[in-house]
This record gives structure tokens, C-alpha cells and sequence, in this order.
């Protein structure tokens, strides 16, 4: 095999194993930073050796061993400069740990927990978000700091330099390499649900305002929600997060047109949504449902984004289950945002007197003073109730909010339809 | 990416035998690990071609032929479907598929399957442009920094 060839499968091997070996090193040395390092330099040593010897039947274990055996010899550096009594304890169990890793694969179990807990330790809340979400996808992902640099369009500087601080901030605040108590749990389970669906929405939608999807995030998101619903079967909420993120994903394809627009959900060519997606949100959210407590923001985010999945054709869209589902969304997390998408539920469902009952309301509403839709929503309930020059007036508002270009360009044109429509109900 | 992973039939798969429990197992693992990492996203085994048919398109004719088909090597006996982040990845997790020492040689075929990227007309000249400009940024102001 040719040492280029060797690279290649030394990275691959690397992408499945490293979130493994660092959290198993990061519970024998109690300090991610430093796991990472060691794991680092058993990369090295393969990088060095299999090129010659060729790559070992179990890269994994040979990791692993290997690690584990630089962690050894660090701690014993570390312990005949310092003589601790408490680390000669821990060098012990260090070497026993090793000793058992050497001839011992099926640590399975064991491993996942270790998994959780480095996902937990990534999503900390002492972090930043940006640091969290860096981490993440550098522990857990396996992605090298320039490909975190590329997908976020930042330079490799910052990102590593965001990487380093985070790892200096956990080392600094002793975070101990531990599940989160009973009392806490619920808090920082939804901290990694966060940093995973910014990491998809990254993907999803762009923060730096051009139409443009990288869908390599969104996948790194997904397999980060499926890898953690493994990990922690009987939390609803992440099967909600998987089951949202994998019906978004099915309509990666369907919603930029050919000259880069994007294009909204009802306007969808439905026969270019991912089906094998859809079926595997659906079976999500029946695992979320299926654990019995009420659901959660993502599964019922999931739900609407389920009835939408499940309709061939627009027309088929139950809007009275999405207006329910909205509104139990509503009861959880109180938002303007949630209620002007549940108003349009309602006007779908039940007419737009019902829907502009609530945008009424919602004109009043500070968070909302800027954002284009609330004008856009309006002013096509005003026009589906023939109030045209209200309807006219709320377009060019809803336009003149709006930054993107086409969107704007629609919304004139609806202005001018309203207009027309206007003068001729006035004739 | 996602790659399909295609699994050749054998005599004994075409014969109907089922794998020893102890392969059984061990396949039932390997798909759990697979399943655990994130990357399995459907797979299914396939009855042996004797309960398959064909139809044969030729000259404008539509002919059906029923199994079993004889060319063993070129039929297939099930299949994977796996996101991965490169063909590299997937030829890592192929090797760890178990293969007891004394079954039969056979061969795994790795395909990538077609994504949003491979569509010429889809991912328009403006949006690959686009994003060459982006990844230049990005490169260049790496290198400065």
C-alpha cells in the first residue's frame, strides 16, 4: 500500500475511533485537553509506523493501547517530579486499565458512557456556544479544525485558537469528567441538543445571509443527533432533535430553485423530498412519542414538520393538528415567532379571520417591529378577506423590512395585486 | 455521503442456507456498532434469486424470466446503505465486517451514491462559483493569519 493510501485509511480510522479513545483518556487522566494531546500522539506513532508495518488488524484497540500507554508515561513523569500519593493511586489504576485494554475489546458499555460523558463535557455550559460547538465537532465529529474553519467560514487561527480556550476554561474550572446530576441533567441535555441542531441549522440555513446549503454540516449534525439517541435511548427530546433534523434534511434538495432562490415549503417539489429521510424522522418521533412524557419543543417541532412530511400535496396538510401542535409549542416556549406561525395555521384550517385575529395582536409586539413576516402574513390575510388596501399597504411594508432581494421583488408584486384588486372591487 | 454497500451471493446464499448463528451474532454487532456510530441508515438481506425474477427489455419486447439466475458472482445477496463523510470511511468499516476465516471468498462493492453536487443543473455555475470564492477566503485568510 502506498504511504498516501496509509494516510487516507490512517484518517478514516481516526474519524471512527478518536471520540472513543479521547473520552476513554479522558476519564483515566481526568482532563479532555490532555486526552486529546496523548490520543494526538498515538495518531502520530501510527502515522509513523503503519506505512511501514501496514495497519493492524484492530486499529482501534492499537489506538487505544497505544494512548493509554503515553498516559502511563506521562502520569509517571508527572509523579516522580510531583510524588503524589494521589496520583501514585491513580497510576496504579491507570496500569490496570491499560492491562485489561491490551486484551479486552468488548469494553462497549463502558465506552459509551465515556462517549456521553465527553459530549457533555464539549457542551459545558462554562463554554461559550461557538466554543461548545467548535469542541463538539472536534471531539465528537472528528473533524480536523480546518474543516470547522471552512464549514463556518472562519479562519483555521480562530477556530484552533477557540479550541485551546475552551480546553484551558475546562482544565482551569477542574470540570470533572462526570454524567451531570439528577438536578442538573435535564439543563445540560438540552445545552448539547442546542449546539447539535446549530450545527445542523449552520448547515441549513446560512448565518452569512447567501443562498447556499452545506449540507456536509447538516450531516455531521445528524449523525451527532443519531450517535446520541443511541447513547441515551429514553430522552425523548433527542429523538424529537433526530426526527426534526432528519425531515429538515429531506428537503435539502427541494428547496433552493435552480438559480439559487430558496423556495418555501408549500411551493416544495414534494416528489424531490427525501423519502428515506422522512421515514426516518417518522420512526424518530414515534421513539419520542412511544417514551410516554409529554413532548418536548423538538418533538413537537418534529410533529408539525411530520404533517407536512406525510401530506403528498399541499392540500392534504392537516393545519388543524399543526394550529394544536403550535399551540402546545406556544404553552412550552412562549414566542411571537410561534405564535404568527400558528396563526397561519389557523387561518389554513380555519380561515383567515381566525389567523388575523392573533397577527392583530402581534402588531403590537416590540421583538416583531422589524421582522418582514408579520407584515407578509397580514397582508395576505387581509387580502384573503378583501380588505385590499390594507393588504397593498402591509406588502410594501413587509418589503421594504425584507434584506433579500427576490423576496422583496415578490412582495412588490403582491403590493401591485392588492393594488389591482383594490380598484376593481372599488369600480 | 452516502455509499450503498453491495454483498455478493455465495453457493450457500443462493442455496437458501442461512449464516451459522455464530456469524449471526457477530453481523447483529457489527450492525449495532454501525447503528451506534451514526451510519447505517437501511440495509436489507435478499432472498436467494430463485424467488427473483427479471424482465428483460429488448427490441421493444418486455420479456419476464424467473430465478434462479446462474451467474453467482454477479447477483446480489443484500445490501447497506451508510452516511459517511468519504470512501475512505467506508472501506474502514467494510474491513471490521466479520468474515469467519473459512467462508468462501467473496467480494464487498462500495458505490457512492449520487448527491446534490453530482446534479450539474441543480447546483447551478453561480453557486459552485459562489463557493469556490467562499473556500478561497477561507484558505487565503488561513495562510495569513
Amino acid at each position: 500500500m502506498a504511504t498516501s493510501d496509509t494516510h487516507r485509511a490512517i484518517d478514516a480510522v481516526w474519524r471512527i475511533e478518536s471520540a472513543k479513545i479521547i473520552a476513554s483518556l479522558t476519564r483515566m487522566v481526568g482532563e479532555v485537553g490532555l486526552a486529546e494531546d496523548l490520543a494526538q500522539d498515538a495518531l502520530v506513532i501510527a502515522l509513523e509506523r503503519w506505512p511501514e508495518s501496514g495497519i493492524p488488524n484492530n486499529p482501534g484497540a492499537w489506538l487505544m493501547a497505544t494512548a493509554k500507554h503515553r498516559a502511563v508515561d506521562q502520569l509517571r513523569r508527572r509523579t516522580t517530579l510531583e510524588r503524589k500519593h494521589e496520583q501514585l493511586g491513580r497510576e496504579l489504576e491507570i496500569q490496570q486499565a491499560v492491562s485489561e485494554a491490551d486484551f479486552d475489546t468488548a469494553l462497549d458499555d463502558d465506552i459509551g458512557d465515556d462517549l456521553l460523558r465527553l459530549i457533555f463535557t464539549a457542551c459545558h455550559p462554562l463554554l461559550s456556544t461557538e466554543a461548545r460547538v467548535a469542541l463538539t465537532l472536534r471531539l465528537i465529529g472528528g473533524l480536523t479544525t480546518w474543516e470547522i474553519a471552512r464549514a463556518f467560514l472562519v479562519t483555521e487561527a480562530t477556530i484552533a485558537q477557540r479550541i485551546v480556550r475552551a480546553k484551558r476554561t475546562l482544565a482551569e474550572a477542574h470540570v470533572p469528567f462526570e454524567n451531570p446530576s439528577e438536578s442538573v441533567r435535564a439543563a445540560r441535555l438540552s445545552s448539547v441538543l442546542e449546539v447539535i441542531y446549530l450545527i445542523f441549522n449552520e448547515g441549513y440555513s446560512t448565518t452569512a445571509g447567501d443562498d447556499w446549503v452545506r449540507p456536509a454540516l447538516c450531516e455531521d449534525a445528524l449523525r451527532l443527533g443519531r450517535i446520541l439517541a443511541e447513547l441515551v435511548p429514553h430522552e425523548p427530546e433527542v429523538h424529537g432533535l433526530v426526527a426534526l433534523m432528519e425531515i429538515q434534511a429531506s428537503r435539502i434538495r427541494a428547496r433552493v430553485g435552480p438559480s439559487g432562490e430558496p423556495i418555501l415549503l408549500l411551493d416544495q417539489n414534494r416528489l424531490r423530498w427525501d423519502q428515506l429521510l422522512i421515514r426516518r424522522g417518522l420512526v424518530a418521533l414515534e421513539r419520542a412519542e412511544k417514551l410516554g412524557a409529554a413532548l418536548g419543543p423538538y418533538a413537537l417541532q418534529a410533529a408539525i414538520a411530520a404533517c407536512h412530511a406525510r401530506a403528498r400535496i399541499p392540500a392534504e396538510t392537516d393545519w388543524a393538528r399543526i394550529a394544536a401542535l403550535y399551540d402546545a409549542l406556544a404553552q412550552l416556549m412562549p414566542s411571537p415567532v410561534v405564535e404568527l406561525n400558528r396563526a397561519v395555521a389557523l387561518s389554513m384550517a380555519y380561515g383567515p379571520a381566525a389567523g388575523l385575529e392573533i397577527v392583530d395582536l402581534l402588531t403590537s409586539e416590540p421583538s416583531l417591529e422589524d421582522y418582514h413576516l408579520l407584515p407578509s402574513v397580514r397582508g395576505d390575510l387581509l387580502a384573503r378577506l378583501g380588505r385590499f388596501d390594507e393588504a397593498r399597504a402591509e406588502f410594501e411594508r413587509a418589503a421594504t423590512l425584507t434584506c433579500n432581494t427576490r423576496e422583496r421583488e415578490l412582495l412588490f408584486e403582491r403590493a401591485r395585486t392588492a393594488e389591482l384588486s383594490a380598484a376593481d372591487a372599488g369600480r | 455521503m452516502r455509499v450503498i454497500v453491495l454483498i455478493k451471493a455465495d453457493q450457500d446464499s443462493e442455496a437458501g442456507v442461512m449464516p451459522s448463528e455464530q456469524l449471526l451474532t457477530e453481523m447483529g454487532q457489527y450492525n449495532e456498532e454501525l447503528v451506534k456510530a451514526g451510519v447505517m441508515l437501511a440495509g436489507e438481506g435478499l432472498h436467494p434469486s430463485s424467488k427473483g425474477k427479471r424482465v428483460r427489455f429488448s427490441g421493444g419486447k418486455k420479456n419476464v424470466i424467473d430465478g434462479p439466475f446462474t451467474e453467482t458472482k454477479e447477483l446480489i445477496a443484500g445490501f447497506w446503505l451508510w452516511q459517511v463523510r468519504s470512501m475512505d470511511e467506508a472501506v474502514e468499516w467494510v474491513k471490521r465486517m466479520p468474515y469467519p476465516v473459512n467462508s468462501p471468498e467473496t467480494e464487498i462493492e462500495i458505490r457512492p451514491v449520487f448527491e446534490m453536487d453530482d446534479f450539474g443543473s441543480e447546483f447551478t455555475p453561480e453557486l459552485r462559483e459562489q463557493e469556490a470564492r467562499l473556500r478561497a477566503q477561507v484558505e487565503g485568510s488561513a495562510k495569513r493569519s
